[in-house]
């Protein structure tokens, strides 16, 4: 309840952001501070330095154009979850924000910090890998775009470097006749996802299945993308036996976490239902 | 009885609640205040070889750190319920640990500092060489051979040994029977998480050399007694305790812990700077009590009608690293005393080993003893019910000890003469099956199945031991309790007509403020409102022993209506002598002092007062001023008794359990408040709901408490519930004059078998019969799954 | 230390602060509003809700210095001119609370809710309140307090 002392920076600009983390060794960026404060009130995280790049305006807000929308890093979850750009045009990036911590967390929380923390069980990571999202980072040398299939390295571990600070996160805009679905099974203690689905749908004028992606948060160490079950859906009429099957024959999770609240076998289980559930409502949204 | 007794009014000590103007511990600031951290050891079973805490205290802004060795001229902290033979093994925490920890979290060191932040930075700088030891968690396993041994005087880590009933006619009517069915089951741990931790501000006068103790204590007179008696070896009258605001206890602040000694101590090495101590959510999870930790194995036998002929119970129970303060009487006269339930069971036997396990401590827990038992009792209910395919509503019926067989002595032996003092059974359950329209819910049920979803019904049926106890019941040699547990309160009539009633029970949000004040002013027919409740002090309130096991109102509640029975005989003299009549003319009736049949001409009580207070005309060898104390031992405990039904619907796919529907129905005796009697059951129900649904302490086997915070012990939230729907048959209790019977842990008692009971019911298509508590998701799911027909 | 301003309850203060100290030790022990409680370290209890700039937060996690420039509410600045605010009267009408420890963080985050949504369904009110627990009521006189002040401020009796 007591973090341990620290030195601590105010940043008014993207570029005094970086010149600070260049000048600070092992100093920790500071946004909404729901991930780091919370660990450093058990001394888990002990940072000599923080940043404090709450306040660099450019980093917040959504903006839309050209069929791409862009949050801003700073972008807090209730505004995610609130924006009229996204639910007309990105409708699973707010459902999934929408579920994020409650109420007092979604107002200070942000959409970058949450995504640099790269929590496993976080709501945002499937549904901006289910969107084929693009993470914009900034360093010393220059910004630079990562998609988010390989921003996610690892349990707790992006590829945001240690002297990056990341921008925004951006999206494409929904198009044609799509729908979406965030589903998520939550630890009762936590609110953590013990399994989240993301899942997107797009329907040909017949009705038949033109595209979809369906990605896990919580079950494994990174967002799971289970791309053989939606590659199997392309082309198909999408009534609910045909979900079931591509689910059942195609959902593969090898490498599943787990701990005292759900093994790993529970979670593929799990997984495979939510992949229904979600699918289907993301094919009744469409 | 008068106008306030049984009215819904509105909290007194609500506005400065709502307003946040309440004084909880960590709000009382007081000058040259220093703040305490805790050193707790990171292993569950170390020796200690050294402890270096020089670099800590060269640190800026440390005031002081201290070892367990600068206190050990303070004894270890007592053991008050020595049940089960428990003498020369009760091994108790003491103020430091100095050589050795028997659980993770136990105290080694403290450090004092300007604030908080820096006794914290401090914690670090403090080394400690530990030896670490082997580790056994387990209740049942701590008794095998070849397990880590705790303490040296506890063979096989037996703390105690107690039993109850008779082996011999149990074993008999085992063999007799039609069927019997064995099972086994836990009654797993649970941390009590009252929202305010606990905390101490300890203040040490150099001058008058005493002590004042400011403590989140549901107790604070019991623990004046055993911190200056047993621990300090100092007279009562060198230490105040006070309670200030509690917010929340649910037993675990019953108890005196190390810390509240801690505080006093260092405060006196300091010179007497205030030092306080306030535990953080994660200390609490470690280093505070927790409850139950049951393991058990039974045998039920019935006959093919139904009919119950025996009840035998093995139960391990795990008392942690330590014994907390009544330990011992947990398990054991609270639980193997209450196994008959509401049933006539001809034969019950309950053998319980309590075991030491490096853990944190156990002790008292919301129902405390009873739950357990109640829980063992109705789930051995439906396992008949299930065996003999009766419906076990029925098989409850079949059962219960009828409204004629009253008082009633249990095969359990409730000891001394004790029986359960009124009841009317099957009374609670026809109001519960009509309310719940159980055929209609059963049509209902079959439907559902055969659509696939699985809808389960689960009743519990549950008497409790309230209103404790008669001191001779409970201090009955044997029993291990040292002490009595009658109550006490002191009734004051001022001169301005306003009433103070003090009381040695305490309020941590129980309303004892308003329920008291009620009680008082219905006798002496004056306004709630000109009755004020003072408690938690232990200078200003008369001794009493607390506020737990559902006594505060069926026995503090008697004393404040004796007191003001004698008040009221007093003011009819004054008041007779005031209107020139005789004392056996006159009566007492709403308020005012007349002469029978003339209420025209009357005396109020507050002229009364007035008249007694100032005291210039007052029938002589009268005293002045309208002031009574009781000392009230009840000749019997209250018990409360009702039946619950719990609705259920589990997820197949994932194992989720939804809650649709709860019905209580409870007979509390008479209520002096029925909306906070409502929301005594509320609250109660949720937690036994938690206990059957989601929450559990969990040790890995290093003795580490995995299930550490609230991001992992699943405290309910409010999305989890469907609103309790409440309802009441009324008994009133013979034992006191109120007829109050207790409310406070009732719904907790009852509500963990029922949930549990609906799952069940709900699976039994797959012939699962029973799973352990909490029902969690994953639980749920993998007994679908491996019964072999869960997969379509 | 960092020097930091905040308005409180309508009130402006300026104070030296230690850049580590949480926002809700520094109201209560800084500022002396001892209404704020905290129960946890984990930001899941929400014990210490407050406002910041008329949002719901949770002021144990939060730095100070974090909200340099703000205005924020606590427990001690919600009723106005001596009157309740309706979601305080509701917790007192319904019997919301018992112990009264998560009562200020649950009236403050009820607030917030009914900013939010005037009307609010049972369901919504039971989501709304999952950042706050409660131990004492099983929230069911919880949920009738929000529902009695949402029909109270929507100007029903």
């Amino acid at each position: 309840m007591y973090p341990a002392k620290f030195d601590y920076y105010r940043a008014a600009s993207v570029q005094e952001a970086i010149q600070l983390l260049q000048d600070h060794e092992d100093a920790k960026l500071l946004a909404g501070g729901h991930s780091l404060i919370p660990a450093m009130k058990l001394r888990l995280a002990q940072p000599p330095a923080i940043i404090d790049i709450g306040r660099i305006a450019e980093l917040k807000g959504v903006s839309h154009d050209n069929g791409s929308i862009k949050i801003g890093a700073l972008t807090v979850h209730a505004d995610v979850a609130a924006s009229n750009v996204l639910k007309s045009n990105c409708p699973l990036l707010a459902e999934a924000a929408s579920n994020v911590g409650d109420r007092q967390v979604r107002h200070k929380g942000t959409i970058g910090g949450n995504i640099a923390h790269a929590d496993p069980a976080s709501d945002m990571p499937a549904a901006i890998l289910a969107l084929g999202g693009t993470i914009h980072l900034i360093g010393p040398s220059g910004s630079r775009q990562v998609a988010a299939a390989d921003f996610f390295i690892d349990l707790l571990a992006t590829d945001l470097h240690e002297d990056e600070l990341l921008t925004a996160i951006e999206v494409p805009a929904q198009s044609g006749k799509t729908g979406s679905c965030y589903l998520k099974f939550e630890h009762p203690a936590s609110g953590y996802a013990v399994c989240g689905a993301a899942a997107v749908v797009t329907l040909n004028d017949d009705g038949a299945c033109a595209g979809a992606s369906l990605c896990f948060n919580g079950v494994t160490a990174t967002p799971h993308n289970a791309s053989a079950v939606t590659d199997a859906l392309v082309g198909q009429a999408l009534d609910d036996a045909a979900i079931d099957k591509a689910v059942d024959a195609n959902l593969s999770i090898s490498d599943p976490m787990g701990d005292m609240h759900a093994s790993g076998p529970y979670r593929i289980e799990l997984a495979k239902t939510f992949a229904k559930r979600a699918l289907k409502l993301a094919r009744d949204r469409a | 009885m008068g106008k306030a007794i049984g009215q819904a009014i509105k909290r007194k000590e609500d506005p400065r609640l709502i307003t946040g103007q309440a004084k909880y511990l960590d709000d009382i600031q007081l000058p040259g205040m220093v703040h305490a951290a805790v050193l707790r050891s990171p292993y569950a079973h170390a020796k200690i070889n050294s402890i270096d805490t020089s670099e800590a205290e060269s640190l800026p802004g440390v005031v002081g750190v201290f070892t367990g060795k600068d206190f050990a001229d303070l004894n270890p902290l007592p053991c008050a319920w020595q049940a089960g033979g428990v003498n020369n093994n009760a091994n108790t925490p003491r103020t430091l640990e100095i050589d050795k920890v028997t659980f993770t979290g136990a105290g080694v060191a403290v450090v004092v500092a300007e604030s908080r932040y820096i006794a914290e930075d401090a914690l670090a700088l403090i080394h400690v060489d530990y030896e670490v030891l082997p580790v056994v968690v387990d209740a049942k396993k701590a008794t095998e051979p070849g397990a880590p041994q705790l303490h040296e005087n506890a063979p096989n880590n037996i703390c105690m040994e107690w039993s109850c009933g008779d082996e011999a006619a149990t074993d008999q009517a085992l063999a007799d029977a039609d069927v019997v069915i064995k099972q086994s089951l836990r009654n797993q741990r649970l941390i009590p998480t009252p929202m305010e931790p606990r905390g101490a501000i300890g203040v040490f006068s150099p001058v008058a050399e005493d002590y004042t103790v400011y403590m989140t204590s549901q107790a604070p007179h019991v623990m004046r007694l055993l911190m200056t008696a047993f621990v300090f070896g100092i007279p009562e009258n060198k230490l105040r305790c006070i309670s200030p605001q509690v917010g929340g206890g649910f037993g675990a602040k019953i108890f005196l812990y190390p810390e509240y000694c801690m505080v006093a101590a260092v405060s006196k090495k300091l010179g007497g700077l205030p030092v306080k101590w306030m535990e953080t959510r994660r200390e609490n999870y470690i280093a505070t009590t927790h409850g139950r930790d049951h393991v058990t194995e039974f045998e039920v036998a019935a006959k093919n009608d139904g009919t119950i002929t025996g009840l035998k119970v093995e139960t391990y129970a795990n008392l942690g690293g330590t014994l907390s303060t009544i330990a011992g009487g947990i398990p054991t006269t609270l639980y193997g005393r209450l196994l008959s339930g509401v049933y006539k069971f001809p034969n019950i036997y309950c053998k319980v080993y309590g075991t030491y396990t490096n853990t944190g401590m156990v002790d008292a827990y919301r129902g405390a003893g009873r739950p357990e038992a109640s829980y063992l009792v109705e789930r051995a209910i439906d396992l008949v019910a299930q065996k003999l395919n009766m419906d076990p509503a029925e098989v409850r019926r079949v059962n219960y000890i009828p409204p004629e067989a009253f008082p009633y002595a249990p095969a359990s032996n409730i000891l001394n003469g004790l029986k359960y003092d009124s009841g009317e059974y099957e009374g609670a359950l026809n109001k519960a099956l009509e309310l719940v329209d159980y055929k209609n819910l059963r049509q209902e049920q079959a439907a559902a199945r055969e659509a696939g979803r699985l809808m389960g019904i689960g009743f519990s049926s549950y008497v409790e031991i309230c209103g404790v106890a008669p001191s001779a019941w409970i201090g009955l040699n044997g029993e291990g309790w040292g002490a009595g547990l009658w109550e006490s309160a002191n009734v004051r009539v001022h001169l301005t007509g306003q009433v103070v009633v003090t009381t040695g029970s305490q309020s941590h949000g129980q309303g004892h403020e308003t329920t008291m004040a009620q009680i008082a002013a219905d006798l002496l027919g004056m306004d709630v409102a000109d009755v004020r409740v003072e408690h938690s002090d232990t200078l200003g309130t008369p001794f009493g022993y607390g506020t737990y096991g559902s006594r505060s109102a069926a026995v503090g509640g008697v004393a404040i209506h004796n007191s003001v029975q004698k008040i009221i005989e007093k003011a009819k003299k004054i008041g007779a002598h005031m209107l020139e009549a005789a004392p056996e003319d006159v009566t007492f009736e709403d308020g005012k002092v007349f002469v029978k049949g003339s209420p025209d001409k009357a005396k109020t009580i507050q002229e009364v007062a007035l008249a007694a207070a100032v005291a210039y005309d007052l029938p002589e060898g009268t005293e002045p001023f309208l002031d009574d104390t009781t000392y009230y031992d009840p000749p019997n405990c209250t018990y409360p008794f009702g039946t619950h039904v719990c609705i259920v619907e589990v997820d197949k796919d994932t194992g989720h359990v939804a809650i649709k529907r709860y019905l209580a129905v409870d007979d509390v005796g008479k209520k002096i408040n029925p909306l906070i009697v409502d929301g005594q059951i509320h609250g109660g129900v949720v937690q036994g709901l938690a206990q059957g649904l989601w929450e559990g302490a969990v040790y890995d086997d290093n003795g580490q408490l995995v299930s550490g915070s609230l991001m992992d012990y699943a405290l309910p939230k409010a999305h989890f519930l469907p609103m309790i729907e409440t309802d009441s048959t009324e008994t009133p209790s013979p034992v006191n004059p109120l007829g109050i019977k207790g409310a406070g842990e009732a719904g907790t008692i009852a509500s963990a078998q029922a949930v549990v009971n609906a799952v069940v019911d709900a699976l039994a298509p797959y012939g699962i019969t029973h799973l352990d508590m909490p029902l969690t998701s994953q639980k749920v799911w993998e007994a679908i799954h491996s019964s072999g027909n869960g997969r379509e | 230390m960092a020097e930091i301003t905040v308005t409180v309850n309508g009130k402006s203060y300026t104070r030296d602060v230690e850049p580590r100290m949480l926002l809700v030790h520094f109201i209560r022990d800084v500022l002396g509003l001892t209404g704020t409680n905290i129960g946890c370290e984990t930001s899941v209890c929400g014990a210490c809700t407050i406002l910041m700039d008329g949002q719901a937060i949770k002021s144990c996690t939060q730095l100070a210095v974090q909200a340099d420039g703000s205005s924020l509410t606590t427990i001690e600045g919600l009723a106005s001119n001596g009157d309740l605010h309706p979601v305080q009267e509701g917790f007192w009408e319904k019997h919301g609370l018992q112990c009264g420890y998560c009562t200020p963080g649950m009236i403050m985050a009820s607030v917030d809710l009914l900013q939010s949504n005037a009307n609010p369904t049972e369901d919504e009110i039971r989501h709304g309140l999952e950042g706050n627990l409660c131990r004492c009521t099983g929230y069911h006189n919880i949920v009738k307090a929000v529902q009695y002040a949402a029909e109270k401020m929507q100007g029903g009796n």
